[in-house]
């Protein structure tokens, strides 16, 4: 379903199709094949990580597959496209199809809270049905994220929404507030559902179908998130002053996720302030074009000229509320989700796994695995028992490594497609908000010149 | 130069009559006589009179504007600006022009020469100048008379202002207005010499005159409605339109903040060395594009303030249609008080003859507590009476005629202006529809440029 079959599907958005071996018949730098292969591989690798017989599913093609010829970071700049594979949407091989929406309130003694209704259809097997609906509210999200966090340290899990908005906010639970939450929870689900790895977890699969009471007997079972988020980060923090051996490749990623974080919250705060900007010219012309109507009841021989203006003025207000609306449907909440990407990629502002976590537990594997190596050069004693637990060490810090490295670059991948199509749709709204109110205005000035000569034609005898 | 005005190559009309408008002119004959020059108006009758001032074709032109200082009437030092005002005579025969006169004015000399036209032609609806002060600014205008996009905007009012003057029919024979373009020095003395401010009514008795007057001509009431409503809703218009220029404003200007942030990715970018084909290098581009949005607004938000300021003439043109109706309101009711005035004579001249008494009077009381005038003395009161009460009709029956003249030369000024408010405004705003079409172009082809640059990316 996924790998080398979605590497030869030409996309759907236009951009330059991307072959198996990506290749990229247009535009694009000329780096062949490493990227494409790197999904592949990271099929082969969480094969190794996950030890799942779902995995199945991924090809085998040997060719193809080789981990000792993966490339280190590739020297490129990051956002060149190389290779249009899309992970997400084709519709034809898409098995798991989820939506989140009608928002309701519920009111207890307690506490007030909202719940999503979430509808899941899907094809595959492991589903005791085809179709289902249950209804979820903030926390069971917040948890959701926390048992795929615990189970995959080393993958990059999808940012939730915040808690609370931190500035403007008079009413918790304003309709914007909770629209915008609900998009993102969409996306949230989605982008799970369209991970190679974690759509296949437990935990996602009895959140999607579970009963209310399902889930929280469920919850209940296992350590507390964060217990064990707390032991590891202490662990970690403490892990960090032995590493030795890190990794080139992870300081460039390092670097690029600073730079993109500042990037992106830049393009964050413009997208928002342009938001508002646009809303408040809706809002003065909102009133601009009445006064032509008042000003024509005094104006016998103008009546006409003003109401056409009038009405030139009022569509293209409505022609920058559809602007609007678009630019809140598409270009805010992505840019937004990147911020929150990033966000969970600095290591300064998460509490939950990250990538830098991430890296951070893989350096105190690694950290442990370096004192283990000092110790057997100092310690000659229990040498049948160390190289063993070495070995085991190695393993898990190259899994480590790789499973992160697959999973970072793909979502590199996603991430520059996703900017890209937030950008050029935005593009679009705006080519789509000009034409219209070229047209409104070119056809105004058509009737006035219709009429000119209509009155020009009329004085003749 | 010619850019606000709609007609730019306004020429003033040869006057076929004697031209009027001299100082010592009075009001009577020049209202008189114009009755005349206002059906000649659109007659465009090209023959050289005695008496006119021009001779041919003239053009105007408020070609430039300097910051001068100088010393003010208590001597202190001032900084003002100065308006050169060039006079060009057109020849007929190759359409040449040469330069006739130049000098430089003040905006408080146009002003002057305003105060003047209101006195000498009160029935016209005299063209207003450009505001004093700048009013109606959205941010970005400073509201400072120094600032070079103010006195920009104020040259081409003020070149507008007398262009409208000259092909006024019966304003461009006006000899301070002739002096005004030909004659720099000595000419405040010239139009103080007038005497014209003696000659100006009281705003308190025309104040008084709008209270009271009986029977004004229903048109004239009309009309100041009406130019009650064009002031209210064309303010209003302004201001909205000051706030939706700021709003647009701030839209074009933060997607400048875009190129910013691109620019400095995509120097990160370029030094991973792709060369032309990187994403760098189509963010380089994209910023470009989105910095060309940014600064286009300038240009756009500048062409519009000529709209505004085509808006603003007919926002003070209201007050001039005001002046006019007020100064009918005034005759009016100096008629209404005249002709009361000589009721009440003839009345008391009736009652001295007839021997009673109707009507109260002072002379009544102090004869009844005083005793009888004797009947010569009473002779001589009725005879008194009888002369004033001819000379009241003579005053009458001259006030009446003023006073329908008054109404039939303004109504005409007003149907001229009318026309010429109809014409102008439709222009203005089809205009303002050309202005959002450039617009709207310039948007499609900065955006279809930036989705290029995504595309390629």
């Amino acid at each position: 379903m996924e790998g080398e079959r979605r590497a030869s599907q030409a996309p759907s958005s236009g951009l330059p199709a991307g072959g198996a071996n990506g290749e990229s018949p247009g535009g694009g730098a000329p780096f062949p094949g490493s990227s494409g292969s790197s999904a592949l591989l990271q099929a082969e690798v969480l094969d190794l990580d996950e030890d799942e017989d779902d995995l199945e599913v991924f090809s085998k093609d040997a060719s193809l597959m080789d981990m000792n010829s993966f490339s280190p970071m590739m020297p490129t700049s990051p956002l060149s496209m190389i290779n249009q594979i899309k992970f997400e949407d084709e519709p034809d091989l898409k098995d798991l199809f989820i939506t989140v929406d009608e928002p309701e309130s519920h009111v207890t003694t307690i506490e007030t809270f909202i719940t999503y209704r979430i509808i899941t259809k899907t094809s595959r097997g492991e589903f005791d049905s085809s179709e289902f609906e249950v209804r979820r509210r903030y926390q069971d999200f917040l948890w959701l994220k926390g048992k795929l966090e615990e189970a995959h340290p080393t993958l990059i899990i999808p940012p939730l929404p915040e808690k609370f908005i931190v500035k403007g906010m008079v009413e918790r639970f304003n309709d914007d507030f909770i629209e915008t939450r609900r998009k993102a929870l969409h996306k949230f689900l989605n982008r799970i559902a369209d991970h190679p790895t974690l759509t296949f977890n437990e935990d996602f699969k009895i959140f999607l179908t579970a009963q209310a009471w399902e889930l929280s007997s469920h919850k209940k079972q296992g350590p507390g998130l964060l217990s064990r988020m707390g032991q590891t980060v202490r662990a970690v923090a403490s892990s960090m002053r032995g590493v030795k051996n890190r990794p080139e490749e992870f300081m460039e990623m390092n670097n690029f996720i600073e730079l993109f974080s500042q990037k992106i919250n830049l393009i964050d705060k413009i997208s928002q302030r342009i938001y508002k900007e646009e809303r408040e010219y809706f809002d003065e012309m909102k009133e601009y074009g009445p006064i032509h109507i008042l000003w024509s009841a005094s104006e016998e021989d103008l009546v006409d000229t003003l109401k056409d203006v009038a009405s030139c003025i009022d569509r293209c207000c409505k022609a920058t509320e559809k602007r609007m609306s678009g630019l809140s449907e598409a270009l805010l909440p992505v840019v937004h989700e990147y911020v929150l990407y990033s966000e969970m990629l600095m290591p300064i502002l998460s509490v939950c796994f990250n990538v830098k976590g991430v890296m951070k537990r893989r350096d105190q594997i690694q950290a442990e695995l370096d004192s283990k190596v000092e110790v057997l050069t100092y310690k000659k004693a229990d040498t049948d028992l160390l190289p063993e637990e070495i070995g085991k060490l190695e393993d898990k810090v190259e899994c480590a490594n790789n499973a992160l490295k697959a999973d970072w670059e793909r979502w590199k991948q996603n991430m520059q497609n996703d900017i890209k199509l937030a950008f050029t749709d935005m593009a679009e709204e705006n080519i789509h908000y000009y034409e219209q109110c070229l047209a409104t205005w070119e056809s105004f000035l058509t009737s006035q010149t219709n009429l000119h000569l209509e009155e020009a034609s009329e004085d003749k005898p | 130069m010619e850019q606000a005005p709609p007609d730019p190559e306004r020429q003033l009309q040869p006057a076929p009559l004697e031209p009027l408008g001299s100082p010592d002119a009075g009001l009577g004959a020049a209202v008189g006589k114009e009755a005349e020059g206002a059906g000649e108006e659109s007659s465009g009758v090209d023959t050289m009179t005695h008496n006119n001032f021009w001779l041919k074709k003239i053009e105007i032109s408020v070609s430039e504007a300097e910051k001068r200082t100088g010393r003010n009437a208590m001597n202190m030092q001032e900084t003002y600006t100065a308006y050169l005002i060039e006079t060009r005579s057109v020849e007929h025969t190759d359409g040449q022009s040469v330069l006739t006169d130049s000098l430089w004015r003040r905006y408080s000399e146009f002003e002057l020469l305003r105060s003047y036209l209101l006195v000498y032609y009160p029935h016209i609806v005299v063209p207003p100048l450009p505001e004093k002060r700048a009013e109606f600014v959205w941010h970005k205008l400073s509201a400072d008379n120094m600032d070079p996009d103010f006195v920009e905007r104020r040259r081409i009012g003020l070149e507008n202002f007398l262009l409208r003057i000259a092909s006024h029919p019966i304003l461009c024979r006006d000899k301070i207005f002739y002096l005004f373009l030909t004659q720099e020095g000595n000419w405040k003395e010239t139009v103080n010499e007038t005497g014209f401010q003696l000659k100006a009514d009281s705003r308190l008795k025309a104040l008084n005159a709008t209270f009271r007057v009986k029977n004004p001509d229903k048109r004239f009431t009309d009309l100041k409605h009406y130019s009650d409503e064009l002031q209210s809703v064309i303010s209003h218009l302004l201001r909205v339109r000051a706030r939706v220029a700021d709003r647009l404003y701030g839209v074009y200007k933060v997607h400048g903040n875009y190129g910013r942030v691109f620019s400095e990715w995509s120097a990160i970018e370029k030094e991973m060395g792709d060369g032309l084909q990187s994403a760098g290098h189509h963010m380089d581009v994209f910023r470009g594009y989105m910095c060309r949005y940014a600064s286009s607004i300038d240009d756009i938000l500048e062409d519009e303030e000529h709209y505004a300021d085509q808006l603003k003439e007919y926002l003070f043109y209201a007050e001039a249609l005001r002046a006019v109706c007020r100064k009918h309101e005034l005759m009016q009711y100096d008629l209404e008080m005249a002709a009361q005035d000589l009721a009440s004579k003839k009345q008391q001249c009736e009652e001295l003859v007839t021997g009673t008494v109707r009507t109260f009077s002072l002379k009544g009381m102090t004869t009844k507590l005083f005793g009888q005038e004797t009947p010569e003395q009473r002779e001589a009161r009725i005879k008194v009476l009888e002369e004033q009460i001819n000379e009241g009709e003579q005053q009458l029956k001259s006030k009446n005629l003023e006073g329908r003249e008054f109404v039939k030369n303004a109504w005409a000024d007003i149907e001229r202006f009318k026309e010429q408010k109809n014409r102008d405004l439709k222009e203005a705003l089809i205009s303002y529809a050309v202005m959002q079409i450039s617009m709207c172009k310039k948007g499609i082809q900065v955006w279809t440029n930036a989705k290029e640059c995504f595309s390629k990316m």
